[in-house]
């Protein structure tokens, strides 16, 4: 990558991911990097972006310098339209009341897949994770973003456990296994954006980040990746999208 | 094992019929309320992560050394590794479980389910949203459509594939449950237990209206007639509610909506101690906060004046305009 990068990892996938959503989309954004794009996207080109968190709230209006530790903290609720029950929240996703769903991610495949459970076999699993929370529900039921750092070992071929269901093994299979709305729609990292072939629903690089080249990006994932016809260049962080970053986070409790 | 993990209609009726859900005043201590958990029990744990957790109650629990509970609760936070490390629990239904995203991995849930084989039973966040639900219901499963062709599913042979009798479509059935008793924390409640909630209300509602028994601990018990003067603020009516107690920061240190925020300087000492320890490190936690204080008020002296004050400073802002 280039020398002279005036911004981090941390600030490059919210400012990608923020570019992403549309004004008037209702996106459901997960804590971290999710939340921090939704609301930078809102203090930008996205006024009437209506984001909603799985503690229960609707319509979150996040202030700058108080990000919530997590989406079940009372921080989320600051100048919300609505608080609502998290089951309630949820079941709005059911519905289809949601565009987008936003979230990170530690281990995905190239169906797009998420593993946020176990890392080996799950009967003797070498490391517990965490689990799904509301990543489940948001894969299985409407178009996911995803954020991540991108490693070799977090882009693999298979992943060990389907937390989070992408297109599961391609083709039909998601509508097969009872899942007809919804799919990956983008994977952003600090490389490239990806998104996923209509048909084979393997993942694709759609546009390079400044500076990377498709040697990079395919020497850091763990399967071998399409790239699409009119691959594009990503422009750089502007100055402003920037500043508001870290205006919002100026507690750093989320980039650095 | 399946066929009992969903219970009779028969027999929640039973259970209800047999209980007094008269209107009476229910105000008792913390320990009398904590006596109403047998070792072995299913125990719904309220609020979400860092909110409006049952802290006082689980530290309770904790002190009387309870053994072998299973508990549910939407998402852990430090309350899961409190229940594991002080062997109070085996077995911990939830969908996602550490201290809390800024601290990654909790190596105490670690140390007790890669080493100690205890139990942390995952359902996405809906799955276990929609058991509380059917619980409330009074019917043995509600039918969704998350979790389907993923490996969470196949996890979990409790829950049921169905083609839909009216579509034909995959859904997945989420089996009701109903704890033995539910543990809530709430802003404030009368003596008869009718419970007013400020903010996020996460599941509690269901809990409370799923669970065989409920005890409430609150910020405050105020009269009957201020209860009546909002009655729509009233999340929980008194017929659900068997205990309630009095407990001024009772989630601490994690928060309670409109009074005070997680205390973070504890939380981050307490992660940094545990995950460097999560044996010994977990031990003298326990030791010092929960089994050495004479009382909670002495466990809120030891979390420390300035903590508590900073959070109720930062948990009041949320009314600033």
């Amino acid at each position: 990558m280039t020398e002279s990068k005036n911004y981090t990892t941390s600030e490059i996938l919210p400012i990608l991911s923020a570019r992403q959503l549309r004004d008037g989309m209702v996106v459901f954004a997960g804590v971290g990097t999710p939340l921090l794009a939704a609301t930078l996207a809102q203090r930008l080109n996205c006024p009437r972006l209506t984001i909603l968190f799985e503690g229960g709230v609707v319509g979150a209006f996040v202030e700058p310098g108080k990000l919530p530790p997590s989406t079940n903290d009372q921080r989320c609720t600051r100048r919300a339209n609505m608080v609502l029950g998290s089951s309630d929240v949820l079941l709005l996703l059911q519905r289809g009341y949601v565009d987008l769903g936003f979230m990170g991610g530690a281990q995905i495949d190239q169906f797009g897949n998420l593993n946020s459970s176990f890392i080996g076999d799950p009967a003797a699993p070498k490391t517990r994770l965490p689990g799904t929370g509301g990543g489940n529900d948001i894969s299985s039921l409407t178009n996911m973003i995803v954020a991540m750092k991108h490693e070799k070992r977090r882009f693999v071929e298979h992943v060990d456990f389907i937390t989070s269901p992408g297109f599961i093994r391609g083709g039909t299979s998601r509508r097969d296994s009872g899942l007809p709305a919804g799919g990956m729609f983008r994977v952003i990292t600090e490389l490239a954006v990806f998104g996923f072939d209509e048909k084979t629903r393997r993942m694709k690089v759609l546009a390079l980040n400044p500076g990377v080249t498709r040697e990079e990006v395919q020497d850091n994932t763990g399967f071998t990746l399409d790239f699409a016809d009119n691959l594009a260049v990503t422009e750089p962080p502007t100055e402003t999208e920037l500043r508001v970053l870290r205006e919002l986070d100026s507690e750093r409790l989320f980039i650095n | 094992m399946l066929e009992h993990s969903v219970e009779s209609y028969d027999r929640l009726r039973e259970k209800m019929a047999a209980r007094d859900r008269s209107l009476r005043e229910k105000v008792m201590s913390l320990q009398e309320a904590g006596s109403f958990v047998r070792d072995g029990m299913s125990i719904g744990v309220g609020g979400s992560t860092m909110s409006r957790t049952p802290m006082a109650l689980l530290w309770q629990l904790i002190r009387d050394r309870r053994k072998n509970l299973t508990c549910s609760r939407a998402i852990v936070s430090t309350d899961g590794d409190l229940l594991f490390g002080s062997g109070v629990s085996d077995h911990i239904i939830t969908s996602w479980f550490a201290q809390g995203i800024l601290w990654g991995l909790s190596k105490v849930m670690r140390h007790h389910v890669e080493k100690e084989g205890k139990t942390y039973e995952e359902w996405s966040h809906m799955g276990v949203g929609m058991r509380f639900r059917a619980g409330g219901m009074g019917v043995p499963f509600l039918p969704m459509r998350a979790m389907l062709g993923s490996d969470v599913l196949k996890q979990r042979p409790e829950a049921k594939e169905i083609d839909c009798p009216f579509t034909g479509e995959k859904l997945l059935l989420a089996p009701a449950l109903n704890p033995d008793v539910a543990l809530i924390h709430v802003q404030r409640c009368d003596a008869y237990g009718n419970a007013q909630i400020d903010g996020l209300q996460f599941m509690d509602i269901d809990l409370a209206l799923a669970a065989d028994r409920v005890i409430l601990t609150t910020e405050r018990i105020v009269s009957n007639d201020q209860i009546r003067r909002a009655p729509d603020q009233t999340k929980i009516p008194f017929f659900c509610v068997d205990a309630v107690v009095e407990v001024p920061y009772g989630s601490a240190p994690h928060e309670c909506f409109g009074l005070y925020e997680p205390m973070m300087k504890h939380m981050e000492a307490y992660v940094k101690q545990v995950n460097a320890d999560p044996i010994d490190g977990m031990q003298a936690y326990l030791d010092r906060y929960f089994h050495g204080p004479e009382d909670w008020n002495d466990y809120l002296d030891l979390i420390g004046m300035r903590q508590v004050l900073e959070a109720s400073q930062h948990g009041r802002s949320i009314y600033n305009d």
